[in-house]
């Protein structure tokens, strides 16, 4: 703080000594903040004392939390665990577009089950929907494919052999992500203003080419950061499959404690690979946002993490940014 | 210019005849008749509320009409005439029609994720397949046109009100409009910027452009326009060179409103 004062006084002066030039400056004594110092010791003290417990706490077994970071059956789950967050993310985005075009649609029928669809799916436990899809045997013990609503059938199969573990796992993230993803598209939808659409209207384009090339684009600026956030918790949700032993790496990790009894350092294995993951994706999330940011963020295309760090604490130190350009 | 440009030169080209439209029980415009010869300047004036957007947005489409017959260059919009019927047009044959006829909002409506070349670009790639190195110069020489060639890279939030209205004048011309409508053009914009766009909007009309232009610019009007029609409450008071209407006014509602505004 002190050497901003200081620089204060030096590039603002005083109104006496605008007038008279040579008149002494007024040095500016800073507000003192002595309950920020306190609260702020106080903090420190019970954090340091909390890491100095974990540290010394022999139960933490950091030799095996090392020993098991690495090992091939943790990795495996760690590689399942990957691969359901990017299908089931990827897969319920693209149903939830469907969801929230039918939403959005002129169709009161494709309204009605949009709507119903969402009230479900959000309406219900994750959990209990995993178990749902895990034991969909119990309610379809086969599964059939024919015209609905007749006796002819063409194919059938028992559903145990079509939908394993790993299969009910995708199932029910897909269903699940895609009712709350339907809920971001439409609100991103939403958010563009109905003028882009007129004008694309009225220079010609057709509904389709209105909705993929203008709308969609800027709405996306909106669904990029609930997204992001979305695949946070999709990353993490993926361990409730350990439920119905989905193989991914919280399952993985239970069926190694399950023998060795090292529950712990097996934990922390497990949330320090969920530490990483979630903290690569948050650097993607950034790129993302830049990337459909463009045209909205009146810096254009900054150069990356440094410099908008760097932008952002300019504009906090200035408080008028340097950008007259306009004529 | 294409085939589709050339029509005979006795067709108007904007006819109204009789245009009805209602929002819910409210009816926005009672009756509207008027009628655009190509090249003419017609300028639409009055209070808020009576209609005149409204109608503009009648002639393009983007709002449907309850009754009467709207034709631009021959062409009844919207509607297709099958015997005495009139079937309602596909949403992609109502696109084509519109592609001839340039429009222009009071908010600019440019495309907020594209640079101001690549709002010009933008419709006669998508729409006529035109692209490449051709059209990028065409659209470079639109956005010269408007004195705004150096801006080209700029999104619309880095460009001034005015700025963003000439690049939107662009990007209609780069359809090839026969017709162009301005919808209240210069009334979001500071009074410093007006002029700018004004003075584009003259050179198109030097240039022998249809125009249909609804304005509370009274200066432009009186310069420009061949014809000038008064609205109010939905329905044309009256309408006639800017000479007589504004020197000469016949009915006492026109006379209220001028004093207004004049």
């Amino acid at each position: 703080m002190q050497p901003s004062t200081e620089r204060h006084t030096a590039e603002m002066p005083s109104p006496a000594s605008s007038q008279e030039g040579a008149a002494e400056e007024l040095r500016v004594v800073p507000l003192r903040h002595p309950f920020r110092w306190i609260s702020g010791g106080l903090a420190a003290v019970v954090l340091v004392a909390i890491l100095v417990s974990l540290a010394s706490n022999p139960n933490l077994d950091t030799p095996s939390v090392l020993q098991y970071l690495f090992h091939p059956a943790v990795l495996r789950g760690l590689t399942t665990t990957i691969w359901l967050t990017i299908v089931a993310m990827v897969l319920g985005l693209a149903g939830g577009t469907v969801v929230a075009v039918m939403r959005l649609s002129a169709n009161p029928v494709l309204r009605y089950i949009a709507t119903v669809y969402i009230w479900f799916f959000r309406g219900t436990p994750l959990l209990v929907q995993i178990i749902f899809w895990g034991f969909l045997g119990a309610l379809y013990p086969f599964l059939s494919l024919g015209i609905p609503l007749t006796e002819i059938t063409f194919v059938q199969v028992s559903t145990s052999t079509v939908i394993g573990a790993t299969t009910a796992s995708l199932i029910a993230l897909t269903t699940n992500e895609a009712a709350y993803a339907a809920e971001i598209v439409r609100a991103g939808i939403l958010s563009v203003d109905s003028g882009q659409a007129e004008a694309a209207s009225a220079l010609g384009l057709n509904g389709a080419q209105t909705t993929f090339k203008v709308v969609l684009p800027q709405a996306m600026r909106v669904i990029i950061p609930p997204m992001g956030n979305e695949t946070i918790t999709m990353l993490k949700s993926t361990s409730l499959v350990s439920v119905i032993g989905g193989a991914d790496l919280l399952s993985n990790a239970q069926s190694i404690y399950a023998q060795n009894f090292k529950v712990i350092p097996l934990l922390v294995v497990v949330a320090l690979w969920f530490l990483v993951l979630t903290s690569l994706l948050t650097i993607g999330q950034g790129f993302l946002e830049r990337r459909f940011g463009r045209g909205i963020s009146r810096t254009g295309h900054p150069g990356g993490f440094a410099a908008r760090w760097i932008s952002v604490r300019r504009n906090k130190t200035l408080s008028i940014e340097p950008e007259e350009q306009h004529r | 210019m294409s085939m589709s440009l050339s029509i005979a030169p006795d067709v108007p080209m904007m006819e109204a005849r009789g245009i009805r439209k209602s929002f819910g029980r409210v009816e926005v415009l009672k009756s509207i008749d008027m009628t655009v010869r190509q090249g003419e300047v017609a300028c639409l004036i009055g209070p808020s509320g009576s209609g005149k957007s409204t109608f503009l947005r009648c002639i393009n489409h983007l709002e449907s009409v309850d009754g009467g017959q709207m034709r631009v260059a021959g062409q009844l919009v919207g509607y297709t005439q099958r015997g005495n019927k009139l079937h309602e047009m596909r949403p992609a044959d109502v696109a084509k029609q519109r592609k001839h006829v340039g429009m222009v909002f009071q908010r600019f409506n440019l495309f907020a994720h594209m640079t101001a070349l690549e709002n010009v670009i933008f419709a006669p790639g998508v729409v006529d397949g035109r692209r490449g190195s051709a059209a990028r110069e065409a659209a470079l020489a639109l956005l010269e046109r408007v004195g705004l060639r150096s801006w080209a890279g700029h999104y619309p939030a880095q460009l001034s009100g005015g700025q963003q209205q000439r690049v939107a004048i662009a990007r209609a011309l780069a359809m090839q409009p026969r017709l162009m409508l301005f919808d209240e053009p210069t009334s979001s914009l500071d009074p410093e910027l007006v002029g700018d766009v004004l003075d584009v909007m003259r050179d198109l009309a030097r240039d022998g452009m249809t125009m249909i232009v609804v304005t509370h610019e009274m200066g432009f009007a009186r310069e420009v326009a061949d014809t000038v029609t008064f609205m109010d409450g939905g329905v044309v008071v009256e309408s006639g060179t800017p000479a007589e209407l504004f020197g000469n006014p016949r009915h006492a509602r026109t006379r209220a409103f001028l004093s207004k505004v004049l």
